[in-house]
């Protein structure tokens, strides 16, 4: 192959819209006719709609028109849920679009109000009275399993929405076994993940032809028309979901959700496009959530260091309803990670899915993989510590040897290929970490509290084997596809099932196709986010587009330098055998100065003029690729933390990543995906976390008060990589897209309690604010004293 | 009750009567059908919608459309003369200072106004010059990159 422009960081071509302005999200189109919605969410986490009454809405300036739960009967099927993971006892309570009874979070919906100004509909949602009798509420998730907590949906005994466990290997003979077991209860906390982007739904129907155009931000435009088919009866063919730009996404705009379909509904009554665009705050209350966890784990070790065995208890928050694809994120997504890149031989988790009164959690960067990675990173530091060694020597002595074509580990996952210690060794020698120990012992005499904190990870991604997707009951395929077509010209169009958002594939993809037949790469443009002009594809998330989707195109256009080569054989009236090709030229072997380019066959296949006998015409191929196994990227992540002892202020000083994603197309936008993933697991780590009070009531409701990272709470971080290949992937790739908030809350986490070590701290809830660490330090003085 | 006001929007001047609570963010995605400046809080807290008001960087979603009768505004839009684009634009491009881009108009129109107080900042100036406007893409720090360029490029003039 070519290396042209692969492992070349060429500016991104889709940025010339974005940096002008140009680019219209979901919010920016107005179409002539078109009204807004606005939605009435209850304000009570868990209560009892007695009466509802819309009559003054309906009469208010501007007002069109408005709905409520019974209204919708019959016309909106409730939500689907997506993943109905087996063997779980899985019990999916009714979901309806508007609650009409019951509701069961603050943010869910009781009504909808459609107006001609946005004002105008915020001004008539006011003049709606909701007669609610409150019921006790629940959230914490472990809280809501107890006996006597509040029930919230009948039928569901306990809030326990599904039972899942995963064993590998003697789990009962490890722990019997071991010289030490380490203990720890971990609370992996619910995050918000808002992307900048609010969500934002507009429905176009032509009721004349029963079509209807839905503009939607989504990750998985296929998807969100399918799911769309299915709540809304609309069928498929008629059905177009648009999602060419949309502003982040991060897991919260995989799922389907009942905003969505609300949208459609009024468009269909009301045969006028319907607008609707969430504000943030209903962003922090209706759009899914992430993590959510509360988990007991113990490992079981030798007095040496060497790790026999890992079980774990986790609580999963669902929050009130099942999202599109929750079930499978505590279980498949984590569970199944649970040896991560150490050889364990004995692994047992038993996950409980909980349903409890908060915002329905989905898949949040990483989804479940970033949990599996704490709680392995956690314990392992948890037993260097109770054995006085190293936290690098013992993750050394557990990796799993260096492998380049699958090793199996008990949870019946086969890697694709690693090399763990290599991706660790890199690490320490880029920070010298000798004399970083060195550095901090000193640092500590004179009072200075610096916290060094290492995570070693391997992330399952590239979802994923379509056959795999269906035995774990992922109800849909799990490939992807691509379409290459050429132009008379010789420009390129390639039209993708995925759809990127901000992940950059329209270069990414364009760097392929430019190397893989030999074209410029600004001949080439990416189309995605239309379902009408973009083949079946099931979307963008878990790391996949790159891994899954790349990998269809590499087979497409394959497919047409084959086609290229008979046609260039016919036109030098040569054996097919005897051709050659080279940078976009095909020749007969040994004379490559009487050669035809691709664009003369594009052109000659395009109008067709002399084309070798049984060849079709035009210069288009797709392919529809199912991978045969998941990839497995994976590396290691160091942090320095500075805490104040006076103040528990905690400043992260350095991190540093080195990442394994296999061979690199673009190292920038690698770098880049780097960069926006460890911020968001420094998040978590030290400032993200959603509050709710014992009523229910989110008080991280805004952006005043839940903290995001900031521009001036970051240090520059330096970024690294190996290059192991996926053996079973066409160009060796893995993806990147989650790595960064894989390692990186451990990494910090783990420095935090380094930096506290030295006061007696053990363990600290996330997120570490400064009030944490400040009480922390002042509990441990005082049980010292 | 609305108002008559007449406002310069990059370059051209519109006359409208608006509600006396219309956000300014609101008034400018309406006219002419410029969408570039965007909305993505109702706290004024992630400086999405940040624009210049008589060439000085406000947050369009904290301005009221009756405050700002008579004066000028730029938009992402405006920034680019003639197809040109502004040393900014160049360096969140070369950078690669953007993902998604949804925060990208207001992140540059906020580096501009930093770039327009203090020329040559320092890294850690650049960040605290930022630290109103969120991203929730690219962990800050290519963009920290690109203005540090877009000085550098003003220098060399
Ligand atoms: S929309 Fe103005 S600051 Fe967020
Ligand atoms: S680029 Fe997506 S929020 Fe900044």
């Amino acid at each position: 192959m070519s290396t042209r422009v692969f492992g070349s960081g060429i500016r991104r071509r889709e940025d010339p819209r974005l940096i002008t302005g140009a680019a219209t999200y979901t919010d920016d189109y107005t179409l002539p006719g078109m009204v807004h919605m606005v939605l009435l969410r209850s304000p009570h986490a868990h209560a009892r709609i007695k009466r509802i009454d819309i009559s003054r809405a309906k009469a208010a300036p501007g007002v069109v028109a408005a709905f409520t739960g019974s209204d919708i009967e019959g016309a909106l099927n409730p939500m689907p849920c997506a993943w109905l993971v087996p063997n779980s006892n899985l019990k999916v309570a009714p979901y309806p679009c508007i609650a009409k009874d019951v509701v069961r979070y603050v943010g869910d919906i009781v009504a909808a109000v459609v107006a001609e100004t946005p004002y105008q509909a915020a001004d008539a949602l006011d003049l709606i009275t909701v007669d609610y009798q409150p019921l006790p509420a629940v959230i914490d998730p472990e809280k809501a399993k107890q006996p006597g907590a509040p029930q919230i949906h009948s039928g569901v005994e306990n809030n326990v929405a599904f039972h899942w466990t995963v064993t590998g290997g003697d789990v009962d003979g490890a722990f019997k076994k071991a010289d030490v077991i380490i203990k720890e209860r971990i609370v992996q906390q619910r995050l918000i993940p808002n992307a900048m982007e609010p969500r934002s739904t507009l429905a176009h129907w032509s009721g004349a032809s029963g079509e209807l155009t839905l503009w939607n931000t989504t990750q998985n435009p296929h998807i969100a028309r399918f799911l769309c088919s299915v709540v809304t009866g609309v069928p498929e063919d008629k059905l177009r979901v648009i999602a060419t730009e949309v502003g982040g996404g991060f897991g919260s705009k995989i799922p389907a959700y009942p905003a969505d379909f609300i949208t459609v509904f009024c468009a269909k009554k009301l045969n006028r496009p319907v607008k609707w665009t969430e504000s943030r705050r209903e962003n922090f209350q209706g759009t899914t959530h992430g993590r959510d966890h509360v988990q007991d784990v113990e490992l079981a070790a030798t007095k040496d260091g060497k790790v026999l065995g890992v079980k774990a208890t986790s609580y999963s928050g669902m929050g009130a309803y099942l999202s599109t694809a929750a079930p499978g994120i505590p279980t498949i997504l984590h569970g199944l990670m649970l040896s991560g890149p150490y050889d364990i031989a004995a692994i047992k988790e038993d996950v409980y899915g909980i349903y409890s009164n908060g915002t329905p959690v989905e898949a949040y960067r990483g989804a479940g993989r970033p949990e599996a990675t704490f709680i392995l990173e956690r314990m392992i530091d948890k037993l260097a510590a109770k054995l006085r060694m190293d936290p690098v020597d013992v993750r050394m002595k557990n990796f799993i040897p260096k492998f380049e074509n699958g090793h199996t580990v008990p949870t019946g996952l086969s890697y694709d290929s690693g090399d763990y210690a290599g991706a660790l060794k890199k690490l320490v020698e880029h920070v010298g970490y000798k004399d970083l120990r060195r550095q901090q012992a000193e640092d500590r005499k004179k009072g200075r509290y610096l916290g060094v904190g290492v995570s070693t990870y391997v992330e399952i991604c590239g979802l994923g084997p379509s056959q795999v997707a269906g035995a774990v009951g992922f109800q849909g395929g799990l490939w992807e596809s691509a379409i290459v077509r050429f132009h008379p010209t010789g420009k390129v169009n390639v039209f993708i099932g995925a759809n990127p958002h901000g992940q950059g594939e329209e270069t990414t993809f364009a760097q392929i196709v430019a190397d893989e037949v030999g074209v410029d790469v600004n001949d080439v443009k990416i189309v995605h986010g239309d379902t009408q002009t973009t083949p079946m594809g099931w979307g963008t998330y878990g790391s996949r587009t790159t891994a899954v989707g790349g990998a269809a195109l590499v087979m497409a256009t394959r497919k047409i330098k084959e086609k290229a080569k008979v046609i260039a054989a016919h036109l030098l009236e040569a054996a097919v055998e005897d051709m050659d090709y080279k940078d976009g030229k095909f020749f007969v072997k040994g004379s490559p100065d009487k050669a035809k380019t691709i664009q003369d066959i594009a052109l000659m296949a395009n109008v067709a003029w002399n084309m070798p006998a049984g060849v079709e015409a035009g210069l288009e191929a797709s392919s529809f690729y199912d991978p045969p196994n998941f990839t497995y990227p994976f590396g290691a992540h160091l942090a320095v933390v500075e805490l104040d002892p006076e103040t528990g202020q905690i400043d992260v000083r350095r991190y540093v990543a080195v990442d394994d994603c296999g061979p690199q197309i673009n190292p920038v936008i690698v770098e880049g995906q780097v960069h926006g993933g460890v911020v968001q697991g420094i998040g978590q780590a030290l400032w993200e976390g959603a509050v709710y009070d014992e009523n229910g009531q989110l008080l991280t409701g805004s952006m005043l008060d839940y903290a995001l990272p900031r521009a001036d709470r970051l240090p520059d971080m330096e970024v690294l990589s190996t290059v192991t290949p996926s053996p079973h992937h066409p160009i060796g790739v893995k993806g990147i897209g989650e790595a960064g908030t894989i390692a990186s809350t451990a990494a910090v986490y783990n420095a935090v309690i380094d930096a506290l070590s030295p006061f007696g701290v053990e363990t600290i809830r996330m997120p570490v604010t400064p009030e944490r660490a400040f009480n922390a330090i002042q509990e441990a003085k005082a049980g010292r004293r | 009750m609305k108002f008559p006001i007449s406002v310069t929007l990059n370059g051209r001047r519109y006359q409208r009567e608006v509600e006396p609570r219309q956000l300014l963010v609101h008034l400018i995605r309406d006219l002419g059908g410029v969408t570039g400046t965007k909305i993505g809080c109702d706290t004024s807290q992630c400086g999405a919608c940040t624009v210049l008001l008589d060439g000085v960087a406000v947050k369009s979603c904290t301005a009221l459309s009756v405050q700002v009768d008579g004066a000028s505004i730029t938009t992402i839009e405006g920034l680019a003369v003639d197809g040109q684009l502004h040393p900014l634009q160049e360096a969140f491009w070369n950078k690669h200072g953007l993902q998604c881009g949804y925060c990208t108009p207001g992140m540059i129109l906020a580096a501009h106004e930093l770039l327009r107080t203090n020329p040559q900042p320092s890294d850690e100036q650049i960040r605290h010059g930022l630290e109103g406007n969120m991203c929730r893409c690219t962990g800050y720090q290519n963009i920290v990159r690109a203005v540090r360029e877009a000085a550098a490029m003003r220098r060399k003039g």
